[in-house]
């Protein structure tokens, strides 16, 4: 890619070789039209109204790409005629229903209509029944949509369920005399346009996907609308406030949008989540759950002396890694200044994973993010539930995918439908459990640099090479000549006579050849079939771009430190771009900020989760704290990116920062300790207040700041363990995973996400097992027992039993060593 | 925008001329004159005259309110009321919100939700008259004419938030069918000759 330079209506711009117009325009604020385009998606060309005209030649801005030296004129005499018929067109029969219509105000069709100055209507077709249905949590009015397809192709590009399709939508064809007396653009978008409309490809009249919610998001006039939102306040009565959404470790951006709850109280609530689609897209979690503050906290004196009380007595505090990098801070604080003990098991494993990483790569923390992962074309991903765990990152793949025809590996013993449904260039390996080394191990044999990783470890991988005599079936072509007799007429006698003739064929014939091939034990180890080397050969053709994801499976594992060494060693000697997905919230932030430890005191501060004295933003604690809308501060997210939050909603009681100032810190506000956060980690000295969060319109992220990967002293040891091969689970497999839209308690207690507590079952696993759905069990491991009710879950398949953590009361927790997978027998009760 | 209008002060212009009035009293003997002459003109007298003469006429011309009310016109603009269609006898309001939007003393707040049939409906309705200063833009804005003001112009009250809500607006649904909802003349009524600047839309039908 290289730099170069375009002029678009004598303006002279700078923009990469291979961009198309559309963006090179818009990211230098030069304004031209466009509906059915999504920044980041493929270009879907359903609109047209994009034309502009290029040396010349009249092109569609949104796919001609830039060459050096082009000169574009956006708008001619011709090109503003055909616009004018586009929104004229778009106009057909599109109902006046404005007044109580969702997105009025800020509907692109209301907007383009006035942009174009469309006072009058030239066409006109006759309209057939579109009668509006109900999707589930989407609402789509078949009246308003203008096909732009947006919600199509949001759904196949960035999210991947593809869930939408256009469907045909019958009635009358054109009046023929258009063809000639509209403008040309126009009327074969319109005769695209009259013949479709959208449908779902699962051919029921309910949507069964991920829930995201994105595809109503991009719609740009009122035809797909949440349902949840549907007439309840009209988009210019509500105040944007822009966050970052906290439920997973993705960090999003996100505005909530809210205003007085009703005519009675005044009190402010939020009414929905919008999100920059073109930039950022959200997951159901993010965009439906966002009433989960705590609303009725109040500041009662003794509440707070309590609170003090408490903490002197305590000697552990435990958390939650759903807390801002500011209360972390405010906990490290606290904690050298009175010695307690900050248990938090999973950001702890997490910790210990980048500690061990940064022995071998002499970094703090990995080298990509998620941006990096959808620009690449191969991608790998181990040790995550990734739709569950960060559904952003499965987005980012998924986008890999399809816009990049990129391919994916996708190692984990759960087997998922979500994934395989994202296309045929994604393979899923299904390991056994506690198998990851192993799937390093083939990483590394099949990427790394053998000349330059240690000797020990390329003897180590030799050993698993074999060559192998096998006997192939190949089908070779081969030219045989036959002797045909045929009957034929003799020129000369005139009477038919039999002759001879030699005709040569080619046929194919099948013969078997004895090759020599590479014989390689680790796929065998991994769970990769057979021919998985011819299938990897296809994926890998013309790949040039590298990544690897990792997830929690990895920091939990009981080798989780080889793993570590593992993963850095195949950052640095192969062309693998590293993210690790923390796994939670601000896992990542509290993994930099907090001195954590795994041993409990005699008095323990639970904050947002169960101890002797227990702070909870959810309401049920012996204190209330705010929730993540109700609070200022900052997420450190995957991206590496410390985010700023503001608050939504109003909050009434004491903060984290009113005990630590009742404790002897002195700090005004929580985002006081914002500069604090300790550079030594990669955090900047930069005041909250300065921090933005917005992007800008050429899709730069300029949101917080970037963490700095500092450099640690680190030995020139690179010595990796041997597979420990003895390492195995038994048959019954329970897997510790949040179904998608639930991340924790919060998540939970939201009214829009309604996903049911309880123990996760595939529908191919109750089909041939004797449980049904809504059954009773109990569930027991060697760690413990639960007793907890079956819930039907499409959205997996295979026999493992999937257990999720965002119910505390289901305490599912408590039959795992720290691993996520486990085997456990299950029983009605 | 020019500003020429607004720089000639000269008013003797615009037919205006100055009132020929005597020049008041500077010393205390003036002063003292002009006392007695307004003391002593009888002025009180004619008065008084007056208003015997018409007690003895019986032609009184006073307005006894509020047992009775001078008509007002039928722009005026006072307390909103709620249309309700002709035909249908239903609420006019589809609760697009502009006239919340368009308050400049911000005194309509509304809630609306989805209804049993997929419709918008109004759920609650409120004007702050404490608020509100008569100002006619929600009527103006309003695209179903829908809310418009009505003649009653008493907002007297022991307090000065007080509201009136949709159901007071409404036009009582026996009222409409007596053929006794009128229509407002005002801010926001359909202008004559508007079927002759309507432009047209094609159907194909």
């Amino acid at each position: 890619m290289s730099e170069i330079t375009i002029n678009i209506d004598g303006k002279q711009i700078q923009t990469q070789e291979g961009e198309y117009i559309l963006n090179a325009a818009r990211a230098n604020d030069i304004f031209i039209p466009a509906i059915c385009y999504l920044t980041r998606c493929s270009p879907t060309l359903a609109c047209r109204i994009c034309l502009v005209e290029a040396d010349g030649k009249q092109v569609y801005a949104c796919n001609a790409k830039a060459k050096d030296g082009m000169n574009i004129t956006t708008t001619t005499d011709a090109i503003k005629q055909e616009r004018r018929a586009i929104m004229e067109v778009y106009d057909v029969n599109h109902p006046l229903q404005c007044g109580v219509c969702d997105q009025s105000g800020e509907c692109e069709l209301q907007n383009y209509t006035l942009e174009m100055g469309v006072d009058a209507q030239s066409y006109a077709v006759k309209d057939v029944a579109r009668p509006s249905k109900d999707w589930g949590h989407i609402h789509y009015d078949a009246g308003l949509c203008i096909v732009c397809e947006r919600c199509v192709t949001v759904c196949k590009d960035m999210i991947g369920d593809n869930s939408l399709k256009t469907v045909a939508r019958g009635g009358d064809a054109l009046d023929a005399e258009y063809k000639e007396s509209m403008p040309k653009d126009a009327y074969s978008m319109w005769n695209k346009l009259n013949k479709s409309i959208i449908g779902l490809t699962n051919g029921t009249d309910v949507l069964d996907c991920t829930s995201c919610g994105e595809c109503a998001s991009v719609c740009p006039v009122g035809a797909l609308v949440d349902t949840q939102f549907m007439y309840k306040s009209n988009s210019w009565e509500l105040t944007k406030i822009p966050a970052t959404c906290g439920h997973c470790s993705a960090g999003c951006q996100i505005s909530y949008e809210k205003k007085h709850t009703d005519i009675a109280n005044p009190e402010d609530k939020i009414y929905r989540v919008s999100n920059e689609w073109n930039f950022v897209s959200l997951c159901g979690a993010g965009r439906y759950g966002f009433d989960y503050e705590n609303a009725n906290a109040t500041k009662e004196k003794d509440s707070l002396t309590k609170a003090v009380e408490a903490f002197k007595k305590a000697d552990t505090i435990k958390f939650t890694s759903t807390i801002t990098n500011e209360e972390a801070l405010i906990l490290e604080k606290l904690r050298e200044k009175f010695g307690y003990k900050l248990v938090n098991n999973e950001a702890l494993a997490f910790q210990t994973f980048l500690k061990n990483y940064s022995e071998v790569s002499g970094t703090t923390l990995y080298s990509g993010n998620l941006k990096e992962v959808a620009e690449s074309n191969f991608i790998i991903s181990v040790g995550t539930a990734i739709k569950s765990d960060n559904p952003n990152a499965r987005y980012a793949l998924n986008n890999s995918l399809t816009v990049n025809k990129g391919a994916a590996l996708y190692f984990h013993p759960l087997s998922d439908p979500i994934i395989d449904g994202l296309g045929k260039s994604i393979v899923s390996i299904k390991h056994k459990p506690l198998q990851e080394e192993a799937v390093l191990y083939l990483i590394l044999d099949l990427f790394a640099d053998k000349e330059k990783l240690p000797s020990e470890v390329v003897a180590y991988l030799a050993s698993y090479h074999a060559t192998k005599t096998i006997t192939v079936e190949e089908t070779i072509k081969e030219t045989i000549v036959e002797v045909v007799k045929s009957m034929k007429l003799s020129e000369e006698t005139g009477v038919e006579e039999e002759v001879e003739e030699e005709v040569s064929k080619v046929v194919p014939k099948k013969i078997s050849k004895e090759v020599e091939v590479d014989d390689n034990k680790l796929f065998e180890l991994v769970g990769a079939g057979k021919d998985f080397s011819d299938t990897l050969e296809k994926l890998l053709a013309k790949k040039d771009s590298f990544s690897l994801v990792v997830g929690a499976d990895l920091y939990a594992h009981p080798h989780a430190k080889n793993l570590a060494r593992l993963v850095a060693l195949i950052e640095k000697y192969s062309a693998f771009k590293l993210v690790m997905i923390p796994s939670l919230t601000n896992t990542l932030g509290v993994a930099l900020i907090n001195e954590l430890s795994n041993e409990f005191g005699k008095y323990t501060i639970g904050y947002n989760t169960k101890g002797d004295f227990t702070l909870s933003a959810l309401g049920d604690g012996d204190f209330h704290m705010p929730s993540m809308n109700q609070q200022e501060g900052t997420l450190t997210s995957i991206n590496k990116r410390v985010n700023p939050t503001n608050a939504a909603l109003s909050y009434g009681g004491y903060t984290l920062n009113d005990i630590a100032n009742a404790l002897g810190l002195k700090a005004e506000n929580t985002i006081s300790y914002t500069p604090c956060l300790p550079t030594s980690k990669g955090f900047k000295p930069e005041k909250f207040d300065d921090l933005p969060n917005h992007y800008t319109n050429a899709g730069q992220e300029v949101r917080g700041y970037e963490l700095e990967n500092v450099a640690v002293p680190h030995a020139k040891d690179e010595s990796v363990e041997k597979i420990e091969t003895l390492l195995s689970l038994g048959e019954s497999l329970i897997y510790l995973v949040n179904p998608v839209r639930q991340f924790n308690e919060f998540t939970n207690k939201a009214t829009n996400l309604d996903e049911v507590s309880g123990v996760y079952m595939s529908e191919e696993y109750l089909g041939k097992s004797d449980f049904n759905e809504g059954e009773r069990v109990r569930i027991k491991s060697d760690k413990g027992e639960i007793v907890a009710t079956i819930v039907s879950d499409n959205k997996i398949a295979g026999s493992i039993i999937c257990l999720p953590t965002f119910d505390s009361k289901l305490n599912s927790e408590a039959l795992f060593s720290g691993y996520r997978f486990n085997t456990a027998s299950i029983e009605r009760v | 925008m020019h500003n020429e209008q607004f720089n000639n002060r000269n008013v003797s212009d615009n037919g205006y001329y100055l009132v020929d009035i005597e020049d008041y009293p500077t010393d205390n003997w003036g002063r003292f004159k002009r006392v007695i002459k307004r003391t002593f003109r009888g002025e009180l007298f004619v008065g008084l005259w007056v208003v015997l003469r018409e007690m003895i006429k019986f032609d009184i011309h006073t307005v006894q309110y509020p047992q009775e009310k001078m008509p007002i016109g039928p722009r005026y603009r006072a307390v909103h009321e709620m249309k309700r269609l002709w035909e249908s006898g239903t609420e006019r309001c589809i609760g697009c919100g502009l006239c919340e939007k368009i308050c400049i003393s911000n005194c309509i707040r509304m809630d609306t939700k989805i209804d049993e049939n997929s419709r918008k409906e109004v759920t609650e309705y409120s004007i702050n008259l404490g608020r509100c200063i008569f100002c006619g833009y929600c009527a103006e804005v309003c695209p179903e004419l829908a809310i418009v003001h009505g003649g009653r112009y008493e907002n007297a009250s022991d307090q000065r938030e007080h509201f009136v809500l949709f159901e007071d607006m409404l036009t009582p649904i026996d009222a409409l069918k007596a053929g006794k909802q009128l229509e407002f003349e005002g801010f926001g009524a359909i202008t004559p000759h508007e079927d002759e600047r309507v432009k047209k839309t094609p159907l194909s039908y």
